[in-house]
């Protein structure tokens, strides 16, 4: 059995938070516009990186609820005024991007931060890009197996010859800007199929996982999967990450008070174009009981997330912040207390485990 | 009959949730891919131990039952002549994050599940296994001594066949609420009442009349 080996050994765990940017709101309740969420995203970015937190991931979404749609752009935003957090997109759509493109734009980002762009790949689950970009979702798996090959040539930093049935072929073309590294740090960011997972072994990617509903020990045999897939594939099996929703107050009930309104529209705005009936207050209790939602007060959220790292052996965990219309003063506050309490009594409760 | 095998077509999130759960109940479980067996054998050894990685034409012919759990657009695939004579449970729904507008593929007014019975003349298909989510399948089949135990509902016509697939679905862990004939599905469908709901079986009930 191989639980918890990764998190015995491992001497340095991450911790990040991540956001699509939703619209958050003013204490009196009116509704920013985009480009303020944005400003507001960067904002955060800054409060995390002065508290110490290792990573900021955005993601990116085509809809009027989020403001982002060019997470690189925001992140080159960000890296140009913090200094040591990693910039990650959470997740980088590439079966509707070019993978050229997507490697320019994120070794510039690699550039501006000086080493700190993370690209993370994935479906995500929204696909207004496809449409928009002119992509039938159809050819949704050719898309992305052949992009990933493509977007894994570049990231040896050679001159490429592709050929492929989606974008134009490239005969040594030689891409640019080169990074400081020699790579950039990429990692695929996967839901729940285990295709994607056995994909991320074969190229030798780092996992996250998105568990975002249901118990996260579900996810301890996608673990397994990935490990003994690399070592069947030959490939390196790399420390796992998950991510996850939630927010922090200072008491449990202070905490969902505040969640409650914001996740419910979201999830409903959502929903209703997904033919899912209205959340209610049971399935949002049982997501922060035994499921998903990392909601509540420092103590709470911490046991929760020491308990699924350990479940699942990850090393890293990214909570997904300020979802749905929240007061842009509780998220900062939520990212506070993350940096301030969750994470360390995080560190202290996994070294006592061991 | 007695129901020994279940044949499963789709190795994605539901069909893997549904393979380990029929493999808890103690059914051999035969599971298959799109393509190649060997594409999915890693994937079944490890998230459903026990169950048999096989091509689709295989896990049609061995299953007792047959759960449908593939993109519902790619229904065309579907090995028509190993599913003749079979009772297939169609756990299948339009999902247009996946399929694109559902009017590509079934027309309109008319339910998804009556459109694979149209397609798959020679099989008889029941709806069920469709409504929940797949991480709630995972999360909520409990024994039937649970009083919260969660409930499935069940299209379909003929009183034996509801009758097997009720029996399969309370052994996975869950209560059944039977609607009626296959049209009666439509209920459980993206957009509609029923879909999305993990509900006891009185709520269920409640749910569906309201």
């Amino acid at each position: 059995m191989t639980a918890s080996n990764s998190i015995k050994k491992a001497t340095n765990l991450s911790f990040g938070i991540d956001t699509f940017g939703d619209l958050p709101t003013s204490d009196d309740g009116a509704l920013f516009s985009h480009a303020a969420a944005i400003r507001q995203v960067v904002d955060e970015a800054v409060l995390a990186d002065t508290l110490g937190i290792d990573i900021i991931g955005v993601g990116e979404h085509h809809r009027s609820d989020f403001s982002i749609s060019s997470p690189e752009t925001v992140l080159a935003g960000i890296a140009t005024r913090t200094k040591n957090i990693k910039l990650a997109s959470a997740v980088t759509v590439l079966s509707s991007d070019d993978p050229v493109r997507v490697f320019e734009r994120f070794a510039t980002v690699d550039a501006l931060s000086n080493g700190r762009a993370q690209v993370i790949l994935g479906r995500g689950s929204f696909t207004e890009s496809f449409p928009l970009f002119g992509y039938d979702l159809r050819d949704y798996e050719v898309l992305f197996e052949e992009k990933v090959g493509l977007f894994a040539k570049l990231l040896d930093e050679n001159p490429v010859s592709w050929k492929g049935t989606t974008r134009a072929e490239l005969k040594d073309a030689d891409v640019f800007p080169k990074t400081e590294s020699g790579r950039l740090d990429v990692a695929v960011g996967v839901g729940g199929s285990p295709e994607s997972v056995i994909r991320a072994a074969r190229y030798g990617f780092p996992l996250v996982l998105a568990i975002i509903g249901g118990a996260p020990d579900r996810f301890a045999p996608y673990v397994e999967l990935y490990r003994h897939a690399a070592e069947d594939m030959g490939t390196e099996a790399h420390p796992i990450g998950m991510h996850s929703p939630g927010l922090v107050a200072e008491t449990d009930e202070e905490a969902k008070r505040l969640a409650w309104p914001a996740f419910k529209t979201s999830w409903d705005r959502i929903g209703r174009t997904r033919g899912w009936p209205p959340y209610t207050k049971e399935q949002f209790n049982y997501e922060i009981e035994h499921g998903s939602l990392y909601v509540g007060s420092p103590e709470t959220v911490a046991k929760k997330i020491a308990h699924a790292m350990e479940a699942l052996d990850v090393t890293r965990f990214d909570m997904v912040y300020g979802q749905g219309p929240q007061k842009a003063s509780v998220r900062l506050k939520s990212i506070e207390l993350y940096a301030k309490e969750v994470i360390p009594r995080v560190k202290e409760l996994l070294s006592k485990s061991k | 009959m007695n129901i020994h095998s279940i044949g499963i077509l789709g190795a994605g999130k539901v069909g893997i949730v549904l393979a380990q759960l029929a493999r808890h109940a103690g059914y051999e479980v035969y599971i298959a891919g799109s393509t190649d067996p060997k594409k999915i054998a890693l994937t079944t050894k490890i998230l459903a131990p026990g169950a048999h990685a096989v091509s689709k034409e295989e896990a049609a012919l061995k299953g007792d039952i047959v759960i449908l759990a593939i993109p519902l657009s790619k229904y065309a695939s579907l090995p028509k002549a190993e599913l003749a004579g079979k009772l297939v449970i169609d756990a299948m729904n339009y999902w247009d994050e996946v399929d694109g507008p559902r009017s590509d593929t079934v027309p309109e007014l008319e339910s998804s599940s009556e459109f694979i019975q149209a397609f798959l003349d020679q099989s008889r298909v029941v709806k069920a296994l469709s409504h929940m989510s797949y991480h709630e399948l995972h999360d909520m089949a409990s024994p039937a001594v649970n009083p919260d135990r969660k409930a499935i509902a069940i299209a379909g016509a003929d009183p034996k066949d509801l009758a097997l697939v009720e029996l399969f679905v309370n052994s996975i862990g869950f209560d059944t609420l039977p609607l009626g004939d296959l049209a009666k599905g439509i209920v459980l469908e993206p957009g509609h009442k029923g879909f999305g709901a993990s509900l006891t079986k009185r709520d269920l009930e409640k749910a569906l009349k309201d």
